[in-house]
């Protein structure tokens, strides 16, 4: 007997060694543990044994069907390992396939330079402010030292839609604004980006454009002062190794008055196409505010002295992305705008 | 404050050096970048012949090229050396002087190589003025004709630009509005010799005079403050010396003969535009008045100019002869028969002698005017034309002058401190810096301690006060000499419009392209997508037609930008944009505008109205969370809802369908957006007359929304206890709005009714053709418990009963 279920127990042992799925497996265990499995058939053979007998081959028996139950049992792991392997081959993917959509827009990128500008001098303590676009004459330009029939002031040629209301043709109109709103006269710090027009349309002029003007108004407030800032925003914006070039110019709005290069930034100084071989290119007009302007807005010139600058801001865009022809900042192609779809 | 328009000056410096000790071989690119740093910007700096070297020829022998009926073969002697040179020119013959572009010389027209013209060898070029590069209004016929011919004891081998005196360096200055006193080669010299700290020269004002003048002058116009006029008989008109006119041409002007070329040349120098008179066609005065209205002159230019009022003339006594500053008569014009001249030296009011020239014609003469000019160069100019024409002209100079003047001529006297400088440069300069800067410029000064009290020559009229002289100081002292320095400004915060940036982000955020368009449109356009009874505002003086309206609605760009991309194949556009719309208020009323933020410092405006808005155009496809789905009404409803609930107005706001929707709307598929009652904005399908594609669009008026004030944002508790969902389907006419239900269900459902949303409507098979089926979800919960069936089936029984009894609702099972 004892002989019988060792060579069941071997032959079990072989079968479950070579089940190549569960369902083999399962047959084997069904075949030898199962109600009617061959060592059960044995075990219910084994009222015909002595007292004597039987508990010697019950545990045969037993010990034989604890070893089938073990080889199974590791046996289904090995084949559980197996099957999952070729299951998760089976679903293995192509991930290269394009992903699902998801929506997206886009900010021009004339407003990502404004944002950008506005938070590096928010982080200075600036203030933004706006103005209107109809402004009046006297904003515009009487306020800024600017009278009716001044020679400057066909240097701005302007949309007016009345004799005292125009596009403005400067931000700096704002200047003024801040200077009247301000009732306490205290300092002010601001900076003012917006469209302005001007009566020309050409390869490098649009009528529409968009600058942004800064005003510091404080007691001792200095030339020096303005380089410092300048110097603060154009290296923010255009890179740490850009270098300045102040010459003196002339603003009606202010005195001293300078222009503002900065180093060629595609070539480093050296002379290229874009900055017409000279290594500078001029992008701000700024000064020291002209007393008649402080004074005409209420501040007294003996007390407070102040800076202002001004720049364009769709050259700033342009030269930041690399766009080279203005009109795709107004033209609005979708697969132009689609592009600003990122961080910088 | 960006970009100032300059205007061009050319300067000699062959006639700067006449008032300038400079070195005879000044590098012109040098000067240029030196007067760059204190302010005066340069377009251009080379030489006026700009060919490198050219050298003077004889042709030995001359004869006609074999295989051509015009080509010459020419042996030229430059000097210790013969060139066998092929040439076209019909006048090239033996024994001529000529100026010879040997091999590598690079003309305008290109460089010239060895090379062989119909089998004949030829090294170099014989060359005509006109290939020399000089402007084309400088050339004669016979410049143009053939090759110029040197005169014959041109000495061979030498360099013949230097020989025929057009070995000038140029300079082309862009010129700031202020710096009048620059137009002149006596201003640049002050300007050059405070660089290179040099002396100006005296100008040779002298000459004999003969006899007394009888001739009178009469000013009947506060416009004119200053006139002179003097008389010089017998001169003889003839071409001027090469020198002047190689310095008139250098500085772009054409030499007509001495007389007229004396009139430029002093102008040049002194910046005085000067007026000669063909003495004989006067009688014995000049007068200045203004115009009367429809006046006629013929100018110079032999046109007929209408004159107004605004325009100063000067007048023989009975009709105009001349439009002062501007332009002179023809009756009384210079002729080469003119025996005697008479000077007019004067100063016209600058602006309105601008407004003449803007209207009429801009001349060198006007655009000296308009900058205003220095009285005391109006004296120098008339005493300098004077010595001219008796030295190049052989005139006679008559003895007295006609004088009316009222022109201030004093110097002004400005007192300034160093700590004054000191403090608006932020930096230190000494006072013997400063007064060295002074000394340079050649203003005289006096210093008492800290001050200094500077005498500005009356030249410098753009200086007036001490912060002129400040800039001064800081140009010539130089402006890289001065640090920039971080300020040291009390610590405050700055603020900015954080709402119109974070709609901007919203937008973006729902998939959206932001654009940038024009405010100025045609006027068809500027009324589109707006209400009729605004009007649009129009520009005075447009560029062109297309811009000669500020637009009333963004949509009109929007939709504008939509076609663009249509013809451009593509279909799919959800864009929009932030910005100001406008237009005229009819009514006498004063508009208040009203400032979207803190930071808006819009005030209030007549009656034109300025607005912020924020529009939107969709069409297309549009991704919809992971989906596509074509876009209709409801997708950009779908926008404008996330738009208003992101800005806090959640439960504020409705779509009302009324007939005062602007008429490009399609009147069915677009709705008013209403807040708390007022209209906001417009929102809908652009109307199928303008566009067949189905094209939304949308606008906010944010000033008006965002005057309505939203709460702080507040936590709201979550209730413990689970809520029940239920559908409900009511089947109601088809003229009830979906608002109308959910307002009954709203009333009906009370405290426990947490939400109700549309799911779906339903007409067709199993309902009534002028009925539909409404399903909507209703939310019930309770902060406090768990809500028995009892209770649920009591509120679902109260919303039906109501819908029933408003509507006639029955309930769809």
């Amino acid at each position: 007997m004892e002989e019988k279920v060792n060579q069941i127990k071997e032959e079990a042992l072989k079968e479950i060694s070579n089940a190549k799925a569960m369902q083999e497996l399962e047959n084997a265990r069904i075949k030898y543990l199962g109600k009617k499995g061959a060592l059960t058939e044995i075990l219910k053979m084994m009222g015909g044994l002595s007292p004597e007998e039987r508990p010697v081959l019950g545990s045969i028996v037993n010990k034989a069907k604890s070893e089938l139950e073990v080889a199974i049992q590791e046996k289904e792991e090995i084949l559980e390992k197996e099957e999952l392997a070729k299951k998760l081959e089976s679903e293995k993917i192509d991930v290269s396939l394009p992903a699902s959509k998801i929506t997206r827009g886009s900010k021009h990128p004339l407003t990502r330079v404004i944002e950008e500008i506005e938070d590096l001098f928010v982080s200075m303590g600036y203030d933004v402010v706006s103005g209107p676009e109809l402004e009046t004459d006297e904003y515009c330009f009487e306020r800024l030292n600017l009278p009716k029939g001044h020679p400057a002031r066909d240097m701005q040629d302007s949309f007016y839609i009345s004799p005292e209301y125009l596009l403005r043709a400067q931000t700096s109109a704002v200047q003024a604004r801040a200077m009247m709103a301000n009732e306490e006269k205290s300092p002010i710090r601001i900076i003012v980006p917006g469209k302005t027009y001007r009566r020309e349309d050409d390869a490098t002029h649009s009528h529409q454009f968009n600058q942004v003007e800064g005003l510091v108004i404080d007691k001792n407030i200095s030339f020096a002062d303005l380089k410092g800032t300048l110097e603060i925003f154009m290296r923010h914006m255009l890179g740490e190794n850009t270098n300045l070039r102040f010459r003196p110019s002339y603003f009606p709005f202010t005195e001293p008055s300078y222009e503002v290069d900065v180093s060629c930034f595609k070539c480093g100084g050296k002379g290229c196409n874009l900055c017409k071989q000279t290594g500078w290119i001029e992008l701000l007009g700024s000064g020291i505010v002209h007393p008649n302007v402080l004074r005409m807005n209420g501040y007294d010139p003996d007390i407070y002295s102040g800076f202002a600058f001004g720049t364009g801001l769709d050259r700033l865009a342009m030269f930041k992305y690399g766009i080279t022809d203005i009109r795709l900042l107004y033209g609005n192609d979708v697969r132009f705008l689609n592009q600003f779809d990122r961080k910088d | 404050m960006v970009e100032e328009r300059k205007e061009s000056m050319l300067l000699s410096t062959n006639f700067l050096k006449d008032y300038l000790d400079l070195d005879d071989n000044i590098d012109v690119v040098e000067l240029a970048e030196k007067m760059t740093k204190v302010g005066n910007e340069y377009d251009y700096a080379g030489r006026l012949i700009d060919t490198g070297k050219l050298v003077i020829g004889e042709i030995k022998e001359c004869e006609n090229h074999p295989d051509s009926d015009h080509l010459h073969i020419c042996k030229v002697d430059i000097g210790g050396k013969i060139l066998q040179i092929v040439c076209g020119a019909p006048n090239a013959r033996k024994g001529i002087k000529v100026i010879v572009a040997v091999n590598g010389t690079k003309l305008p027209g290109g460089e010239i190589k060895k090379s062989v013209i119909r089998g004949v060898e030829s090294n170099g070029m014989l060359c005509s003025i006109a290939e020399l590069g000089l402007d084309n209004k400088f050339l004669k016929e016979e410049d143009k004709a053939g090759i110029h011919e040197l005169p014959s004891d041109a000495p061979i081998g030498e360099d013949a630009i230097k020989y025929m005196g057009l070995d000038d360096g140029v300079i082309d200055f862009e010129l700031t509005a202020n710096r009048g006193d620059l137009r002149s080669i006596l201003g640049m010299a002050y300007e050059v010799g405070a660089i290179y700290d040099k002396k100006v020269n005296n100008i040779d004002l002298s000459h004999k005079e003969t006899g007394k003048l009888e001739f009178d002058v009469k000013v009947n116009t506060d416009n004119c403050k200053l006139f002179l006029a003097r008389r010089v008989e017998n001169i003889n008109i003839e071409e001027s010396p090469a020198d002047i006119k190689e310095k008139l041409m250098a500085s772009g002007i054409r030499p007509i003969n001495n007389v007229v070329d004396i009139s430029n040349y002093v102008m040049l120098e002194t910046g005085q535009p000067l007026h000669f008179y063909d003495a004989d066609k006067l009688k014995a005065i000049l007068e200045v008045r203004m115009a009367e209205d429809n006046e006629k002159l013929t100018t110079l230019d032999g046109n007929e100019r209408n004159l107004s009022k605004e325009d100063i003339v000067i007048s023989d006594g009975s009709k105009a002869i001349g439009l002062a500053g501007v332009m002179g008569g023809l009756d009384t014009e210079i002729t080469e028969n003119t025996k005697n001249v008479i000077i007019e030296s004067a100063i016209f009011d600058n602006v309105k002698v601008r407004r003449t020239s803007n209207k009429i014609l801009r001349s060198e003469a006007s655009n000296r005017f308009e900058k205003g000019l220095d009285p005391n160069r109006t004296y120098m100019a008339m005493e300098r034309a004077c010595h001219m024409l008796e030295k190049y002209a052989d005139g006679t100079v008559i003895g007295g002058m006609a004088v009316y003047d009222k022109a201030e001529k004093e110097e002004k006297e400005i007192d300034i401190t160093v700590s004054n400088i000191c403090n608006i440069l932020g930096t230190t300069i000494s006072k013997e810096d400063i007064l060295d800067v002074f000394r340079k410029l050649d203003f005289k000064t006096k210093s008492d301690g800290d001050k200094i009290t500077v005498n500005v020559p009356t030249r410098r009229i753009d200086i007036s006060i001490k912060e002129d002289l400040i800039e001064e100081v800081g140009r010539i002292y130089g402006v890289d000499n001065i640090e920039g320095k971080v300020m040291t400004l009390p610590v405050k915060k700055g603020s900015y419009d954080k709402t119109s940036r974070e709609i901007r982000n919203r937008m973006v955020n729902l998939g959206l392209n932001e654009t940038l368009s024009y405010v100025l449109v045609n006027e068809a356009e500027a009324n589109m997508f707006t209400n009729k009874d605004k009007e649009s505002i129009k520009i005075l003086k447009p560029l062109t037609e297309d811009r000669s309206f500020l637009r009333q609605s963004i949509i009109t760009s929007l939709y504008k930008i939509y076609e663009y991309n249509k013809s451009h194949s593509i279909q799919d556009v959800s864009i929009f944009e932030m910005a100001k719309t406008f237009y005229k208020e009819n009514a006498n009323n004063k508009i208040k505008n009203v400032g979207s933020s803190e930071n808006n410092l819009v005030q209030e405006q007549e009656n034109y109205v300025e607005e912020t808005k924020l529009a939107g155009l969709m069409t297309g496809e549009y991704y919809l969370g992971l989906g596509l789905k074509k876009v209709d009404f409801y997708v950009i409803k779908g926008i404008a809802e996330e738009v208003l609930d992101y800005l806090g107005y959640n439960g504020r706001y409705s779509f009302v369908q009324n007939d005062s929707l602007p008429k490009d709307m399609h009147p069915g598929k677009s709705a008013e957006i209403s807040v708390n009652g007022d209209i906001v904005g417009v929102i809908g399908r652009v109307h199928p007359g303008v566009c067949k594609d189905e094209v939304y669009v949308m606008e906010i008026n944010l000033d008006k929304l965002l005057a309505k004030k939203v709460g702080k944002m507040k936590y709201k508790e979550i209730s413990k206890f689970p809520s029940v969902k239920k559908d409900i389907a009511v089947v109601v006419d088809k003229h009830i709005t979906a608002d109308e239900l959910q307002k009954v269900i709203k009333n009906s459902g009370g405290k426990l009714l947490q939400t109700s949303n549309v799911f779906d409507v339903y007409t067709g098979t199993g309902i009534p053709e002028d009925k539909k089926s409404i399903a909507i979800t209703v939310e019930l919960g309770d902060m406090s418990k768990t809500l028995t069936d009892e209770e649920i089936g009591a509120v679902i029984d109260k919303i039906t009963e109501n819908l029933a009894n408003k509507f006639g609702a029955s309930l769809r099972k």
